[in-house]
């Protein structure tokens, strides 16, 4: 890995942007139930985050964000969110139907779970995956030429447009 | 039992979803498999459920009542052609996968695969204009990439045509479902129809053209087919006939509802001369090629011409003509797509000018494709032959006598360039540097021979079946036609 | 739908027609994109009212969500077709270091042919046309 001169900026996004962001997009996919927010633009902000991060000149954090591996991220998302669509089925319900529980916690007190806060939060990860994947695809330079042109070049277009 | 419908469209989304997680190529087949048959038998019990009772089947997402929900809507006509999709998607499946090319070996193939057959299922089922569109989005966005997996040369050249024109459909598609929206207030095909009827002439024709011009392109009908001839050429011969077989023919399906639905025969006449000059196009196009894939395009373009006219005919003898056309020709137009697709995979070209005396070294190749290159054409006793009589037997009775004349001329030529690939391609003496009795065609890949033999017995199956299908596709145009019944069936009032 | 929506509308249709028409793959992909949402402020304008956003808590006169719930759709769907178009033009750009849209088979076929009778100045044979 090479270091750049844009090294502080990079720490900076990387140390204190990156958090932030992460915070208030997973705030703002819970609060999407009933308020403007929800798992697409939850993603979207975290994804943002990933990006500016990438154009800070980090480019090899990219590689090493925790999630490695954007085609299982994709696949749990597609997963959640097709899941919940199947699960009333099987309830006797009608597809995409959402179900509300409420808890009482200890602490926290009354907890409302949605059910479908499980399909926002695959999508959230779909989101999130395909962010990577572009990222991956378009972002780095020399991926899918040359040598590994054929199977890398079509893994990244297969990834690319969902 | 009405969930049913919705169960087509989620089980490949969710096999395509759990093939991401689990990457590795044994897997991806077999629930690609399973995926595919569990949908197929889902879809004949909604077959058979909607066939015995008459009535429609109806999910609605959500279980929102009436026309909030979305709905899914399975009447006769969505119904068979479901069926007939998945078991299509499931051969190639077969063949493609004994194919052993390069596409089906990446990690994408088979979730991008099973994505697309997902999306052309809610083409079919889609019970509202903007699911219609998100259908046809998902299907497109699946073709995309499977035209374009290997990134060859050539494939980004023709890829690039094909997506952009279809970027194109999709910009003109939303804005006439928007303009739609805008004068109706809604977007279910189950209120449009009261509401369309109210609006004025002139707005009604407009809304109408937009959404003949957007279907018109995804079936490449006449002004509108260029695209065609040029991208499927290029895809591997598993995705073409795929494409050949079913992606057009959803369009047609969209004009079907366009036309008998949301404007119950209006603007016949321009459907009319659209299809005799669809035929005569394609066909023309078709003679003049060199190349077994592209004089195949160029006949798709050609035969959707023949259930353009169907539509363009009107009443229930014609629509029920093109919905047994519809239902015959994705199989024809399957299975000599695999054909060649063996052939090339054999000689390495699909151009005439390299490939010959596959008649010697093969009979059984060559009576696999002259029976699907025959029924094409329209010889008796094949079931192109009862398609195209009963479409023309409608235009009599009408009174277009010189369409029929272009349907008939069309049919001729079609036999004459298919012969030309018979005689180019089959006859004559096998190429020298090849060794005869080693090359046997068909089991070198037993998988790719029994998918396509899988589909020629289809083709037969419904030249033989040609009495009850016929009665079923007359029972499914009344459906169609009825538009009232539609309407009540599926808000369940 | 005041004179200002039109206008908008208009131009950027004009402007995304316009760049469509164009040869090179990424302006193509730019075009798509301003059509797109040429495309999305129509279905705003012709399909929904103007007032309160549509929340669940407000009162009065709420616009329809349903156009700007279609209009969401089309935008995450535009977003992914320009993304692919995007890494056609760049893989357009590894194969050949530019990313002009080349003319397909028939043109090419045309052409060559033409030039071809230009040079011989007779009818070419039939065997001539394969590409």
């Amino acid at each position: 890995m090479k270091m750049r001169s844009s090294a502080i900026l990079s720490e900076l996004v990387d140390r204190w942007l990156t958090k932030v962001a992460t915070l208030i997009a997973v705030y703002v996919t819970f609060r999407g139930h009933n308020a403007p927010g929800g798992g697409f633009a939850g993603g979207l902000l975290l994804g943002a985050a990933f990006v500016l991060q990438f154009l800070a000149g980090d480019e090899p954090s990219i590689r090493r964000r925790p999630i490695r591996n954007p085609e299982m991220l994709l696949g749990v998302g597609l997963l959640a969110a097709f899941g919940t669509t199947l699960a009333p089925l099987i309830a006797g319900g009608s597809p995409l139907e959402s179900y509300i529980w409420k808890l009482d916690v200890p602490v926290i007190g009354e907890v409302k779970f949605v059910s479908s806060t499980l399909f926002d939060l695959g999508v959230f990860a779909v989101v999130v995956a395909v962010v990577l994947m572009i990222l991956r695809a378009l972002g780095t330079e020399g991926a899918g030429v040359s040598a590994h042109r054929g199977r890398a070049a079509s893994r990244d277009q297969g990834g690319a447009p969902r | 039992m009405t969930s049913l419908v919705v169960l087509p469209v989620l089980i490949p989304l969710c096999a395509a979803a759990v093939m991401l997680i689990l990457r590795s190529p044994m897997w991806q087949r077999v629930l690609s498999f399973v995926a595919l048959l569990s949908s197929l038998a889902v879809a004949i019990a909604v077959l058979v459920e909607v066939w015995t009772d008459d009535e429609i089947l109806v999910t609605r997402l959500g279980g929102w009542p009436g026309s909030f929900a979305i709905s899914m809507v399975a009447d006769r006509l969505a119904a068979v052609l479901v069926v007939v999709a998945l078991g299509v998607t499931s051969t190639v499946l077969i063949f493609a996968i004994g194919q052993r090319s390069r596409d089906e070996q990446s990690p994408f193939y088979h979730p991008v695969y099973m994505v697309m057959t997902a999306g052309i299922v809610q083409a079919f089922l889609a019970g509202d204009l903007f699911n219609l569109f998100v259908a046809f989005e998902i299907l497109l966005m699946a073709s995309y990439v499977l035209l374009t997996l290997e990134g060859t040369r050539e494939q980004i050249r023709s890829g690039t045509t094909y997506v952009v024109l279809n970027v194109i459909e999709s910009l003109v598609l939303v804005v006439a479902v928007g303009l739609i929206f805008g004068a109706t207030g809604t977007v279910n095909f189950a209120e449009l129809p009261a509401r369309l009827a109210e609006l004025p002439d002139g707005v009604r024709n407009g809304l109408q053209l937009l959404l003949l011009v957007a279907f018109g392109i995804k079936a490449a009908v006449f002004p509108l087919f260029f695209w065609l001839p040029d991208s499927y050429p290029t895809a591997p011969s598993s995705a073409s006939a795929v494409f050949a077989g079913l992606l057009t023919k959803v369009g047609v399906y969209c004009l079907i509802r366009v036309q008998t639905l949301l404007f119950p025969g209006e603007m016949r006449g321009l459907v009319l001369v659209v299809g005799a000059l669809t035929m005569l196009v394609g066909v023309i196009g078709a003679i003049s090629q060199q190349d077994m894939k592209r004089i195949l395009s160029f006949h798709i373009v050609s035969q959707i011409g023949y259930m353009v006219f169907g539509l363009g005919i009107g009443g229930t003898a014609a629509i029920a003509a093109t919905i047994f056309y519809l239902i015959h020709h994705i199989p024809v137009k399957t299975s000599l797509f695999l054909v060649e697709g063996i052939i090339e995979r054999d000689s390495g070209s699909s151009s005439l000018a390299s490939v010959s005396g596959l008649a010697r070294r093969s009979p059984m190749l060559a009576m696999l494709f002259l029976v699907p290159a025959l029924s094409l054409a329209g010889l008796p006793p094949l079931s192109g032959f009862l398609a195209k009589f009963a479409i023309v037997r409608a235009g009599l009775d009408d009174g277009h006598y010189v369409v029929v004349t272009v349907a008939l001329v069309v049919s001729l030529l079609t036999l004459v360039s298919m012969v030309k690939i018979w005689v180019g391609a089959f006859w004559g003496e096998p190429s020298n540097d090849r060794d005869i009795s080693q090359a046997n065609i068909l089991l070198a890949s037993p998988s790719m021979s029994v998918a396509t033999g899988m589909m020629v017995a289809l083709s037969i199956a419904i030249a033989i079946g040609a009495g009850p299908l016929y009665e079923f596709a007359g029972d499914a145009a009344r459906q169609v036609l009825d538009v009232g019944g539609y309407v009540v069936g599926v808000r369940g009032s | 739908m005041s004179v200002w929506e039109f206008a908008v509308i208009a131009v950027l249709f004009g402007v995304g027609a316009y760049m469509v028409t164009e040869r090179s793959l990424t302006r193509i992909a730019l075009g798509v994109g301003v059509l797109g949402n040429g495309v999305n402020v129509v279905i705003i304008t012709a399909g929904s009212n103007t007032g309160e956003a549509p929340i669940l808590g407000r009162t009065g006169d709420l616009t329809d969500p349903l156009p700007q719930a279609l209009v969401l759709t089309a935008i995450v769907i535009g977003f992914a077709l320009l993304t692919f178009l995007m890494t056609l033009a760049w893989r357009n750009w590894t194969l050949t270091h530019d990313d002009e849209v080349e003319d397909d088979v028939e043109d090419r076929m045309i052409a060559s042919r033409a030039e071809r009778m230009d040079k011989s100045g007779d009818q070419p044979h039939h065997e001539d046309v394969v590409p």
